[in-house]
């Protein structure tokens, strides 16, 4: 079976690129299913669902969603196999952009759309840096010069990924992406394989529950910021 | 990869059915050709498979030559993208920048395209390009987002044609509101692009030479338009001139005669 993992932001558009996408794989003969990975609530299995697509939700609620997904991949490509599928796509948002859900060997790719600001990639971290491919959406609704722009600027992060434009919408673009899910690596179960990068370190008071803010209740791995030992007053205003 | 484009060639597929696409169709640099057909008759697969530059590997199983030969993977998928620049039918500007910000931004990301010309001069090129296609000037420091919707698609197109180094230019319908469009594609076919555009305007589709006529996913015939054709596209202006002397005094205010309308 292979695997890929699909992460970007919230609203990115990465359920209708993967409805798109699946279909094209379908269409070729893949028999694919989805493993959404969400934090509070989500509709998107249903949108899997209603396609006849095999879907598994996972809802991280207070867990650290990156730590839950990562202490769950393992049995959902189990039931991925026992489901006969040929190819299993994790889908999850990116959440804080420190973690990516990326796994050495298996097709990795992160979703992120025009609309998000020029400077959003560079603020972003493995999630981008570390994709396979990048997949841009919603080019319809901004003039080429600003994909341009805006692809430029992923190139800047991530030298290495392709980067494709596609239209959740319409579907255009997902020819390539399609064949680039169906050339991906088999993988042959997940134990001791390794993610593409470290979580980032934990664990302090506040992980464990702790809600009261101050010194007195912070244990554990705390990082102080950096504030100059004097700051010059503003000048006064006439 | 090709240095230079000399033509894209579109070989037949099939249509909707599986019948064989009967018409292909051979385009060189400064070509306008327009794409017609109803609605779902496949003119948006039409465009993506040359955006694509597909292999008979799209639904429509079309292949698309570039200078007569098969382009190789390293040129479909990457430098591929910077073949073909897109003209789509919704056209805004998000990115919070003034106007010359944004053509210089964009400029960055096409280095070659601007070897030899300053950055100020090509900022300039671009502005008046654009002010020659609306009625409402565009300035250096307007800021993108408060440009209408003429002003933007103006802009859009004279930084299509003369900052742009892609050679092949795909449009989805040119919106009428407040931008000359004819001048939008003199100024594209000028810059030697070879341009297809999907329209239902008559005005548009007889300002092409030749169109693909679409009909169940294939494409049917491509049609060289003829002299009559010509004559009655001339009718059709100065009727589409006369609408838009009306919509003028309308803005002014004015109140319109019954003879209002004259266009012979």
């Amino acid at each position: 079976m292979k695997l890929v993992t699909v992460a970007g932001p919230p609203s990115s558009g990465k359920t209708s690129m993967l409805l798109r996408v699946i279909d094209w794989l379908r269409e070729t003969g893949i028999s694919v299913g989805v493993v959404k990975f969400d934090c509070v609530s989500s509709e998107d299995d249903e949108r899997y669902r209603s396609k006849g697509i095999p879907v598994l939700l996972g809802l991280a609620g207070n867990l650290c969603p990156d730590h839950y997904f990562v202490t769950n991949i393992e049995a959902c490509a189990q039931w991925g196999k026992e489901q006969g599928l040929d190819m299993l796509i994790s889908e999850s948002a990116g959440l804080c952009n420190r973690c990516s859900p990326f796994i050495r060997k298996a097709l990795a790719i992160c979703v992120i759309d025009n609309l998000s600001g020029m400077n959003t990639p560079a603020k972003m971290g493995p999630l981008l840096k570390q994709a396979d491919v990048v997949v841009i959406t919603k080019g319809d609704i901004v003039s080429q010069a600003e994909r341009e722009v805006f692809q430029h600027r992923v190139r800047k992060v991530n030298a290495r990924a392709e980067i494709i434009q596609m239209n959740g919408l319409t579907g255009q673009g997902k020819e390539r992406l399609g064949s680039l899910l169906a050339q991906s690596e088999d993988l042959d179960g997940l134990e001791g394989r390794k993610l593409r990068f470290s979580m980032p370190a934990a664990v302090c008071s506040y992980c464990l529950g702790e809600t009261k803010i101050g010194s007195d209740y912070q244990m554990g791995n705390v990082k102080s910021i950096a504030i100059p030992a004097s700051i010059p007053a503003a000048p006064e205003v006439n | 990869m090709f240095a230079e484009i000399t033509s894209i060639t579109i070989l037949g597929g099939r249509s909707k059915s599986g019948e064989l696409e009967q018409a292909e169709i051979t385009l060189v640099p400064g070509d306008l050709v327009a794409v017609v057909g109803p609605t779902g008759s496949g003119k948006s697969r039409l465009l993506a498979d040359i955006e694509y530059i597909a292999q008979r590997d799209t639904p429509s199983g079309r292949q698309i030559l570039i200078n007569g030969e098969v382009a190789e993977p390293a040129v479909r998928f990457a430098w591929g993208r910077r073949l073909i620049a897109q003209l789509s039918q919704n056209m805004n500007f998000v990115m919070d920048a003034t106007v010359a910000e944004f053509i210089s931004m964009h400029a960055e990301c096409r280095e070659e395209a601007i070897s030899g010309s300053s950055e100020a001069d090509l900022i300039a090129r671009v502005i008046s390009q654009a002010n020659l296609l609306t009625g409402e000037p565009i300035t250096q420091d307007s800021p993108l987002t408060s440009l209408s919707g003429g002003q933007s698609r103006a802009l859009m197109i004279a930084d299509t044609a003369v900052l742009s180094d892609s050679p092949i230019v795909l449009i989805d319908e040119i919106e009428n509101a407040g931008i000359d469009r004819r001048q939008a594609l003199d100024v594209l076919v000028r810059n030697q692009k070879i341009v297809l555009m999907a329209t239902h305007d008559p005005i548009l589709a007889l300002l092409a030479e030749r169109r693909i006529v679409l009909k169940g996913g294939a494409m049917v015939k491509v049609l060289e338009s003829s002299a009559d054709e010509s004559a009655l596209l001339v009718e059709l202006q100065r009727a589409d001139a006369a609408m838009i002397a009306i919509r003028e005094q309308l803005r002014r205010g004015e109140s319109l005669a019954p003879t209002a309308f004259r266009y012979r």
